[in-house]
């Protein structure tokens, strides 16, 4: 276990380093999150009763997505893995006397952690002074604040599991790209990244709320703001533990079976 | 003049043959560049399913809207690719190299790079457009088939500049600057709505700074019948000269290009 968490804590140092680069983002996703709540301001007021949310629910949604995007955008993945895949690296990594899935886990987690420690507090705070209409707003209680933070962290290891099993299904073809894209944009999708759940018709959102995908970022965002309440929310993160156990427990069953029979590409 | 036509051509045919030698690759990120749209129109599909109009445009409008400036800014992507790769390019030196040929730069930077594979994104705009107009009231007239004309012209010029912008900061950053993508990446996403719905500011925005707004919003109150002013036709045309201060920063930017590479 201690190896896992200095492959972390190594990882976290690391990720703290870019400041610029964070800086660079956080306006970038400062921007995208004001131009979303455009959009759907348009789409308010073009017709209040066909909203399915609350409007200050919607911009909690808004801000927490954007500042917490490094947890749960599925596209941050990591180069480096793919690239020890592609160029024959990974052979270094199979010699060391450790689990290749626990410490690509940890590594993932960590660097999705720092990036979202160094981004997320100055879009909150600028988030919270913004004009009414436009405002992050305070959790709805004291309960709702605290599954936040705990379906926030489910959220972030369904996100990771899932990724795991993109890494580690590039074992078996050359050219991860073609993969890589078609899980991506299914997740992005499924998970209410282009748009949240509850804009769906409600047919379509029954099947999609059992999908790993909403374990990810639907959770969260929508307790923060009393979205999801009561036995929904037990529901969901029952759903949340179940999810992230079965993605694991399928791939840690892929990653055995992988590493046995593994051909190291290039040289 | 010719000659200068001849060798792009000859940079395009080498690249496209070089892409060619990986066909999977190519087709895999081709679809995958149509499912990565695709993902954005079911987005408009899904929210016009529930809400059927907003500030007034239609699901139909909206498409023409999205399906045309996703066909600009898929073809300045297609071929002005080289900029975006650009801050390589001046990292590793290999601008030195481009600067001692006896040709412009900006001709051999763009023929460093042609990206076939945007394709994916082209045909899916394609297709909504066929649809959006399939299914729409506007009434054709050759005026407004040149109005499209214009704007898929301008457009990609438009898109073209903000990526010689991008290119340009990368002679004195070094690095590619990710805000800039707020212009490119940002205007694709959010270029899907007609600019006047996000209110007053922002169109002055998209009116006098980054004039998106003349190859979208002002047109597209032609097309939909909203104006009838034939002047509407032509609106377009002044965001083109929106590529000479950009063109102005790369030359500032190459007077004072210092070497970085090793």
């Amino acid at each position: 276990m201690n190896k896992y968490l200095s492959f972390f804590r190594l990882r976290f140092i690391m990720g703290l380093q870019y400041r610029a680069a964070a800086l660079a983002g956080i306006v970038t996703q400062f921007i995208w999150g004001f131009m979303e709540i455009l959009v759907f301001r348009a789409f308010y007021t073009a017709n209040k009763a066909a909203f399915p949310m609350t409007f200050t629910a919607m911009t909690s949604y808004i801000w927490l997505q954007q500042a917490f995007l490094a947890f749960f955008m599925a596209w941050f993945m990591e180069e480096e893995i793919f690239d020890a895949i592609i160029n024959g690296n990974i052979a270094y990594e199979l010699c060391r006397p450790i689990g290749i899935y626990e410490m690509w886990f940890s590594r993932s987690v960590s660097n999705r952690l720092s990036r979202a420690v160094l981004r997320c507090s100055p879009i909150l705070i600028v988030a919270v002074y913004l004009p009414r209409a436009y405002r992050l707003s305070a959790p709805k209680g004291w309960l709702e604040f605290v599954m936040f933070i705990v379906t926030m962290l489910l959220g972030l290891l369904v996100t990771v599991a899932f990724c795991m099993l993109i890494y580690i299904l590039s074992f078996f073809t050359i050219s991860p790209q073609g993969l890589r894209i078609l899980f991506l944009s299914c997740s992005e999708f499924f998970s209410g990244g282009v748009i949240p759940l509850p804009f769906f018709p409600d047919r379509i959102r029954a099947v999609m709320e059992l999908q790993p995908f909403a374990s990810m970022q639907n959770v969260p965002l929508r307790i923060y703001s009393g979205d999801i309440t009561g036995d929904q929310m037990i529901k969901a993160v029952l759903m949340q533990i179940f999810w992230l156990c079965v993605l694991i427990g399928v791939g840690k069953q892929i990653c055995r079976s992988v590493e046995k029979k593994i051909a190291v590409q290039g040289g | 003049m010719r000659g200068a036509l001849g060798l792009y051509f000859r940079y395009i045919s080498i690249n496209v043959k070089s892409m060619m030698q990986y066909k999977v690759s190519f087709l895999l990120t081709t679809i995958g560049q149509f499912l990565v749209s695709f993902n954005v129109f079911l987005g408009i599909y899904f929210l016009f399913s529930r809400f059927s109009s907003v500030k007034g445009f239609t699901y139909s409008e909206v498409l023409l809207c999205f399906s045309i400036m996703l066909m600009e800014f898929s073809l300045a992507e297609c071929y002005a690719r080289g900029f975006d790769a650009f801050s390589g390019m001046v990292r590793k030196g290999e601008f030195d190299r481009i600067m001692v040929r006896p040709r412009n730069e900006i001709l051999q930077v763009l023929g460093s790079k042609f990206e076939l594979t945007r394709m994916g994104r082209m045909l899916q705009a394609i297709v909504m457009f066929i649809y959006g107009i399939s299914v729409s009231s506007i009434n054709w007239t050759p005026g407004k088939a040149i109005t499209v004309v214009l704007m898929i012209i301008s457009g990609t010029v438009l898109f073209t500049g903000i990526f010689l912008i991008y290119a340009s900061l990368c002679f004195f950053t070094l690095e590619g600057l990710e805000f800039m993508n707020v212009l490119t990446d940002g205007a694709r996403e959010y270029g899907k709505y007609p600019v006047g719905i996000y209110g007053k500011r922002m169109l002055q925005f998209c009116t006098f700074i980054v004039p998106y707004a003349l190859v979208q919003y002002y047109p597209l109150l032609y097309l939909t019948g909203r104006v009838s002013n034939p002047l509407y036709i032509f609106i377009p045309l002044p965001a083109i000269l929106f590529i000479v201060p950009c063109y102005a920063l790369w030359r500032y930017g190459v007077r004072h290009y210092k070497s970085s590479g090793s």
